[in-house]
């Protein structure tokens, strides 16, 4: 190999890499432009899969009906796989190559906190579709997002608890990022309801069999109470081996398994379960005085039409973020990212599909517990409760 | 086997000419954050490929070395208050220290012993950095500062006067990265052409040949898998400083065989060839996001093909083509292998 040859391969590249990277320039007063980055393959695809159908569906839909101040909306997504360090490459080439004007994601808290430092740097508003408090807590002037904290569910959880007496619980939580961060929240709260966690298990996600777990939960005394913090098939097994040790006591779980599949995977075993859910589970039980109900119905109905499959929760904070941004592009009157900034924090009773938002500088998520509806398995469905 | 690189003298002068072009003629934000990435990737497989190339060892947890190295500086510098360099120096030891226990034993044994150890090495630390969400934040992640010397921070997002000129902190890091991988190519070519280097092609050879000749392989194969474990060790700690937050993701085995993959694809004992492997491979999600779901499809291909059709590698394949049509600069001495 010489000097020339290795040369003209280096400058090959270099060229390639040119030609290939080059994307169309963006143009001045043409359509607001939309970046999303979702995880819409790997082990994260239950999230962002929905989220990108949700977002698709609705810029179209936006469009047909005239578009945002008269311009319509363009779309560009990246699917990062899960992966922070490539959530954080395809919101930098988003907000320097694809110059959008607001930029919707990730999927994950990891991915989040990656691109957070980007959008605050390029100053343009970001609206994330994960859960961590950490996210808005201590608030960044260019980050929002649209579902309730993991807090929030645990506060809902123990609420519910307080309400019933019960003062001594078993946590058991998944170790992956929902089930640990889930527990530490509900480790940190439970005082505040005068609840004392006395035995606290974990199961690793890909874990068959909880029943030594639950079985240590079961023979710690003064037990009242089992609250289950995971996602994916893990609050499934528990449930199943819950119902198989027939232990006699109220198991909650966490939204985490708020959908129809949690049904199917846990069967009769989910009998009696209660959880804090998204709207989006029970839109017809809903109260009709709910300022909720018609969006949340509209939404199930027009993803479910569109899709043909059924409608969950995370696409749901996909379809807030998205009329988030449109709501605060219209008030603003522009695509002036200051103004859409401003917007977006002076938001005020905006119905979702997730809640009703109501932003402030100190609050950019907007939600209150109570968005959070509690649910029971009765007849293998969901029954609203209080 | 004779290795394609012939010395250190033409290669280096052009991979900094080529470092030189790259914010010239990419002149952008987007593209110089990327090629900084693409650097310290390079910078990265490069001491790999002394492991995988030159000793004939494959190293199937050397993300987790990136990984650790990583964590240590975001730990000893967010957590303990550190300044950077003497924070990457002593996770740079440590990692040394680990790299040189597992492989002390096990580097004794003929075969392919350490790929097993570096594997489960890897697994074991993956999931310590999932786990201990005290020390490292678990699965979401953990912010990382700025990098630093004595005072003077290198932020992305930060512009600098030097010399009248005002420097975003996109190309001042960009700068920073390219002088890490010519300094990492510069080592790499030293050792290669030092008695350590020739130790190391006799043991790729023939391990038992070598002994015979008196060469204390099981030595020289610890040293050159400690010198690639810190390799890999520093450039994890520039690319957690460069990026400003990590996640376990680093360490995982994905990434490991993404590293191997590097090095395959680029021709393993080219130190060159592995740069260019990194360029292309650091680059195809960026080119392919149109076919994201293809992705991995297109991964699994292009090793495919080059197994196939450059069991060599990209670039030893291409200069010995090249050679070929070009009889007159065949060399007097025996290029094929």
């Amino acid at each position: 190999m010489n000097k020339k040859s290795l040369l003209r391969g280096l400058a090959a590249v270099t060229t390639l890499l040119a030609l290939a990277l080059a994307g169309p320039a963006p143009a001045s007063d043409e359509p607001i432009r939309i970046g999303a980055f979702v995880s819409a393959t790997g082990p994260a695809s239950f999230l962002g899969d929905p989220e990108l159908k949700t977002l698709e569906m609705y810029v179209e839909r936006i469009n047909e009906q005239g578009g945002v101040l008269g311009r319509p909306l363009h779309l560009v997504h990246y699917d990062d796989g899960g992966s922070a360090s490539e959530a954080r490459n395809f919101a930098n080439r988003l907000l320097r190559r694809d110059r959008v004007d607001v930029l919707i994601g990730g999927s994950t808290t990891g991915t989040t906190l990656a691109a957070v430092p980007l959008a605050q740097r390029a100053r343009t508003p970001m609206i994330s579709m994960a859960g961590a408090l950490t996210i808005v807590e201590p608030v960044n002037p260019w980050v929002f997002k649209t579902p309730q904290s993991d807090r929030m569910a645990a506060e809902r959880v123990l609420a519910d608890m307080q309400d019933r007496g019960i003062t001594r619980i078993g946590l058991i939580s998944g170790t992956d990022g929902f089930g640990r961060s889930g527990r530490e929240q509900t480790l940190e709260v439970a005082e505040q309801f005068g609840i004392e966690v006395v035995a606290d298990q974990t199961y690793g996600p890909q874990d068959t069999d909880m029943t030594s777990q639950l079985t240590r939960i079961r023979t710690t005394e003064g037990v009242e109470a089992v609250f289950n913090f995971g996602f994916g098939q893990g609050p499934a097994i528990v449930t199943r081996n819950y119902a198989h040790l027939d232990i006699d006591l109220p198991l909650y779980q966490s939204h985490g398994v708020a959908s129809d599949r949690f049904l199917d995977l846990a069967g009769s075993a989910a009998e009696g379960v209660r959880l804090p859910a998204s709207a989006l589970l029970v839109p017809d039980a809903l109260p009709d005085e709910d300022p909720q109900k018609p969006v949340v119905q509209g939404y199930k109905q027009a993803y479910e039409a569109r899709w043909n499959t059924s409608v969950s929760t995370f696409g749901g904070y996909a379809y807030d973020a998205l009329h988030l941004a449109v709501h605060a592009i219209e008030q603003a009157g522009s695509t002036d990212p200051k103004a859409i900034r401003e917007a977006l924090e002076s938001i005020q009773g905006f119905v979702g599909v997730t809640g009703v938002f109501s932003m402030a500088p100190e609050d950019h998520n907007g939600l209150e517990p109570e968005s959070f509806r509690l649910l029971e398995v009765r007849d293998g469905g969901w029954v609203l409760i209080h | 086997m004779r290795l394609s690189v012939p010395s250190k003298i033409p290669g280096l002068p052009v991979l900094a000419i080529v470092l030189l072009l790259v914010p010239i003629v990419l002149n952008d934000e987007f593209y110089l954050d990327i090629a900084t990435q693409v650097a310290l990737i390079a910078a990265t497989v490069v001491g790999l490929n002394l492991l995988v190339g030159y000793a004939g060892q494959v190293s199937l947890g050397h993300a987790a070395f990136f990984a650790l190295g990583a964590y240590g500086s975001a730990i000893l510098t967010g957590t303990y208050g550190w300044t950077p360099v003497p924070a990457l120096l002593c996770a740079a030891l440590l990692v040394a220290t680990l790299a040189w226990l597992v492989g002390r034993p096990i580097l004794r044994l003929k075969g392919h012993y350490l790929s097993m150890a570096t594997l489960g090495l890897g697994i074991i630390i993956a999931i310590i950095i999932n786990n201990e969400g005290w020390l490292t934040g678990g699965p979401d992640g953990i912010p990382v500062a700025p990098f630093s010397v004595m005072g003077f921070e290198l932020s992305i997002f930060d512009e600098y006067q030097v010399l009248g000129m005002t420097v975003s902190g996109a190309l001042a890091w960009y700068a920073l990265a390219g002088v890490l991988l010519l300094l990492a190519v510069w080592i790499a070519q030293n050792l290669i052409d030092s008695p350590i280097g020739r130790a190391l092609r006799a043991v790729r050879g023939s391990e038992v040949a070598a002994r015979v000749v008196g060469v204390d392989t099981s030595h020289y194969k610890l040293l050159i898998f400690v010198i690639s474990a810190v390799y890999a060790s520093l450039m994890g700690s520039f690319f957690a400083h460069y990026t400003g937050f990590i996640t376990p993701q680093l360490a995982t085995f994905e990434h490991s065989i993404e590293l191997i993959t590097i090095v395959v694809l680029g021709g393993m004992g080219s130190t060159y060839g592995v740069i260019i492997g990194a360029v292309l491979l650091l680059l195809l999600p960026q080119l392919l996001t149109d076919f994201h779901e293809y992705e991995m499809m297109m991964f699994g291909l292009i090793l495919m093909l080059t197994m196939i059709f450059m069991p060599r590698g990209l670039l030893p394949t291409l200069s010995g083509l090249l050679q070929r049509s070009w009889p007159r600069r065949v060399r007097s001495s025996g290029q094929e292998d």
